[in-house]
């Protein structure tokens, strides 16, 4: 990989070439459109053949990390292997080339999987009704404090603006509550990781619209007190939302719906192996208990006898709307199907199994080597924090540069700084598809790299020492802004 | 089928180096009242095999209908290197490219993409996508809301001629916070939005006015004269354009008085097949001076500690896992392998392809409504040129018409009943490149003879 570089795609460009055998075939029919409409210049797209175009890209996905080629244990993104069989049956022409609009008579097939995928969610998760609308996690959030919001106003409760999070949540969290016009509230955890029941009692009132958690929380470890949280929340009058990032630690274990939980979001992509993409598509389904059924998004799709159809605005009046063109990603939707229909029954909770087992593995052969867990009392779930603090103190080596000296050995990088409540920590994922062998060589290039933090710590700083660029100056790129190409003067 | 690598000695070796004797000890801080004891709703599980054949049978039961239907989703041509390539592992199984120095093959492509979009829309920057198009037109008003800080209004104009579902998801994402919708009329006559229909505005604080170029029945909107209007006047002008249209029409950077503030749109038809309605993705572009109050991912070009050129996503102080409760949107994941397939789309079809996708699609309509308009029953309904959609008025309700040519195999375009019944019995048509005189004289042919048997009964 050291080796490679590619130039930029417009650095191929020649005035005439492109990839004519792809135009489709002049028509003579008469256009229409008026002069002082037309576009007067020309776009910079690159004029290329196809073969430049292919060899080009192909470049470029080489110079990636990813799950098809490296171990990629990114806390909280459940990198797991995303299986070929989703992705072939997903695209078979008929579901290709199906348009959102087409009636339901030419869309049974597509529909039955929705319908049923519907189903599954609402099994594993306890909740009473699903809307697979949303794009992504973060949508998800909205719908659910948009539902939050929905319900309190449709009793007249107006007051109920104001969202509780913990300090360790995920900044979709607070960003989201923001969208949806309430104000955040921080509330701490505990010196065990739990929540510290004594402060989110002192903090919950006739202005509390709801909570935000994610259990098992995002220090890897499950919330032990969720149903005297719930009971609090729920005491006065508030309303508690699930986020569905870490579910993968409890499938078929135990279900959000159980613990109290009023809304959550499942990240289809994480839990159900859809493909992460460079940054997305996501899919961020919805799934609420009994009171919040009205306020889903719409559409959903329904079921009259043996008929599918889409439910919209006549089925569900009360309904916080929709957040999409059509009816959210449907293309990964079918995936996280497929998927689900493999995995069966008895696959979602070996899922939650060997996700835990792996963790917890990896846990241990990390602190029996010295390592410092950050909740060294606790089980992991499917993942768990190492700080760094004591080596960055030592040796003047930071989790940044265990991330980055991890790539030059052919491992992408944990997450590094979150949550936000633990110093030089690493946040470790491994999920439930890699092997003991791919643990073991994990664990052993961080003892390694902690050997070398030790004896070179200037090597370790400067790392990556192997891949395609060096440490990247992020400071320039901000400031120097630098974010379209345009050809160098004088060439 | 979980897709589990253990053999049971590992799994052995394993507790044992835990220091536990089950894999079920490990969960022994959930409370026991609260574990699941069955998922009895959830089939047992399939094999690959049987879930392809079990997929392939469902497929084939929708069918191939031939699809005259746009309304917001098109069917193009798409290059078979497109998808060979966007669906490498390398790209596919990849995260969003934090770790810049293991995602630079993301991220060069991300900034090539970038660079396409500025160009097309005639802006100076674009981001790295949002979820669709719809969504798009939602974070674009709240962007020009905080962007603007000429008016302190809060107020949206929205020409009734843009997407209902657009103008509906953008209610539902913005309205929680304070924003206010206007709805402005159009022409029935020549179905777009008159500059008349701005004059109550004059003298009003308002933040922003949408356009949307082609509008919602494929009609060219005066956009010079209502981004002339806009723009004299301190209001933001938000264009939500068609990206194949814009190889033929005038880009929105290019419209009167400056042109547009922000530009957004669908990407679907930028190489994403139709697949239901997802995943596509949203553009967004701006200009320069507002690139702060931009949501989402941006990718920078920059230099690494050899002073070599590389990319990195910057600009992170305006998003949601630095700025927490006060980002500019809590938008994270985005549509990165989408993305990905338009890049490489744009890049083998080229300025020129793209143009001549663009001429066919409009001819191909021309001569789709020249075609129906000939059947009995059946006539135009608005005067104003149109790029490759159009609006048709039946003598008679669609819905009917439109079950019976679907049981035909023909998808004959969107009922507007719903939408706009001021319209009457309203059709939306749509034909692109991909149709050829034979499909439209199918459809007429179907058309005429349906018509026909209504007439009779």
């Amino acid at each position: 990989m050291s080796a490679l570089r590619e130039k930029v795609i417009f650095e191929y460009s020649r005035p005439g070439r492109g990839s004519r055998d792809q135009w489709p075939e002049e028509v003579a029919h008469g256009a229409k459109i008026p002069e002082n409409l037309k576009r007067r210049s020309t776009p910079r797209l690159p004029e290329v053949s196809e073969l430049d175009a292919v060899r080009h890209f192909t470049r470029l996905s080489q110079l990636n990390f990813s799950i098809d080629t490296h171990f990629y244990p990114l806390g909280s993104c459940t990198m797991k292997y995303n299986p070929k069989a989703c992705n072939e049956y997903a695209m078979l022409p008929e579901f290709r080339a199906r348009h959102p609009l087409a009636p339901a008579s030419h869309g049974q097939g597509f529909l039955a999987c929705m319908f049923e995928l519907q189903e599954m969610l609402k099994e594993v998760t306890g909740m009473q009704g699903v809307s697979l609308t949303p794009m992504a996690g973060a949508q998800g959030e909205f719908a659910g404090v948009a539902m939050i919001r929905a319900y309190h106003r449709a009793r007249g409760d107006m007051a109920r603006t104001e969202i509780i999070v913990p300090e360790a949540a995920h900044g979709t969290n607070p960003a989201t509550a923001m969208m949806c016009g309430c104000t955040v509230r921080e509330i701490r955890v505990g010196p065990d990781g739990d929540i510290d029941i004594a402060a989110l009692q002192g903090c919950v009132g006739p202005q509390t619209a709801g909570i935000m958690l994610t259990n098992p929380s995002t220090l890897g470890i499950f919330e032990r007190r969720i149903e005297e949280v719930a009971r609090v929340v729920h005491a006065a009058g508030g309303l508690l939302y699930y986020d569905g990032a870490n579910l993968n630690a409890i499938l078929g274990k135990v279900r959000p719906g159980d613990m109290g939980f009023d809304a959550i979001h499942m990240n289809l992509h994480k839990t159900f192996s859809t493909p992460h993409g460079g940054g997305g598509p996501g899919a961020g389904a919805v799934g609420v208990s009994a009171r919040l059924l009205p306020f889903l998004p719409i559409p959903v799709v329904g079921r009259d006898a043996e008929r599918y159809r889409w439910l919209a605005e006549a089925d569900l009046p009360q309904s916080i709307g929709r957040l999409s063109a059509f009816m959210g990603n449907a293309g990964v939707l079918l995936r996280a199907y497929i998927y689900m229909r493999m995995l069966g029954r008895t696959g979602m909770s070996e899922v939650g199994d060997y996700a835990t087992l792996n963790a917890n593995y990896l846990l241990a052969r990390l602190t029996q080597a010295g390592f410092d867990a950050a909740y060294p009392k606790r089980r992991a779930s499917h993942e768990f924090i190492i700080t760094l603090k004591r080596e960055a103190r030592e040796f003047d080596v930071n989790a940044m540069d265990f991330a980055k000296r991890l790539l030059d050995h052919g491992f992408h990088a944990p997450t590094t700084y979150f949550p936000l409540i633990v110093p030089e920590c690493l946040l470790i994922e491994p999920t439930e598809t890699e092997s003991r062998e791919v643990l073991d060589a994990f664990a052993d290039a961080m003892i390694h790299i902690e050997r070398e933090a030790r004896e070179e710590p200037e090597y370790v700083k400067g790392a990556p020492h192997t891949l395609p660029v060096r440490r990247l100056d992020d400071v320039r790129a901000a400031k120097q802004l630098d974010l379209t190409w345009t050809p160098k003067e004088g060439a | 089928m979980a897709f589990i690598p253990h053999t049971a000695a590992d799994v052995a070796e394993m507790l044992a180096r835990i220091g536990v004797k089950s894999i079920d000890e490990l969960f022994d801080e959930i409370p026991a009242s609260l574990r699941v004891r069955s998922l009895a709703g959830v089939p047992p599980a399939m094999n690959e095999q049987q879930i392809g054949r079990l997929m392939s049978e469902r497929a084939r039961s929708d069918g191939r209908p031939l699809c005259f239907i746009g309304a917001g989703a098109y069917e193009h041509h798409i290059p078979s290197a497109v998808w060979a390539v966007t669906t490498r592992g390398e790209f596919y199984s990849a995260y969003t490219p934090y770790q810049a120095e293991a995602s630079q093959g993301t991220l060069q492509l991300v900034y090539e993409y970038q660079t396409m979009i500025a160009s097309l829309t005639g802006m100076e920057v674009a981001n790295a996508s949002l979820y669709d198009g719809a969504s798009a037109l939602a974070e674009a008003c709240l962007m020009a809301v905080r962007a603007n800080r000429k008016s302190k209004s809060q107020r949206i104009l929205m020409p009734r001629t843009v997407h209902p579902h657009y103008r509906r998801v953008t209610v539902a994402t913005a309205g929680n916070q304070a924003l206010r919708f206007e709805e402005l009329p159009y022409s029935q006559a020549e179905g777009r939005t008159l500059p008349a229909a701005l004059a109550r505005y004059d003298g009003e604080d308002v933040s922003a006015l949408v356009i949307q170029q082609p509008n919602f029945f494929g009609v060219l909107e005066d956009v010079d004269a209502l981004s002339a209007w806009a723009r004299e006047r301190g209001i933001f002008v938000i264009a939500v354009v068609n990206p194949t249209s814009l190889a033929l029409l005038k880009a929105p950077g290019e419209w009167d008085a400056g042109g547009a503030d922000i530009v957004v749109g669908e990407g679907q038809p930028l190489g994403v097949p139709l697949s239901s309605g997802g995943p596509y993705f949203g553009f967004m572009a701006t200009r320069m001076a507002h690139v702060r109050q931009m949501p989402g991912r941006i990718v920078g070009r920059t230099v690494d500690a050899s002073g070599r050129e590389g990319f990195t996503l910057t600009l992170q102080a305006r998003e949601q896992h630095i700025r927490r409760a006060r980002a500019t949107s809590n938008i994270c994941t985005n549509q990165g392998l989408l993305v990905t397939a338009a890049t490489i789309y744009m890049s083998i079809m080229g300025p020129q392809g793209l143009s001549r996708v663009a001429a066919a699609s409009h001819a191909r309509t021309t001569e789709l409504v020249g075609a129906l308009a000939r059947v009995p029953g059946v006539r135009g309904v608005f005067s104003a040129a149109y790029f490759h959609e159009a609006v048709l008025g039946l003598d008679r309700p669609v819905a009917p018409v439109l079950q019976r040519l679907a049981d035909r195999g023909i998808l004959a375009g969107f009922d507007l009943a719903e939408h706009y019944p001021e319209l009457g019995h309203a059709l939306l048509v749509c034909a692109t490149e991909t149709k050829t005189s034979a499909d439209i004289e199918r459809y007429a042919a179907a058309l005429a003879e349906v018509m026909k048997a209504a007439r009779a009964a």
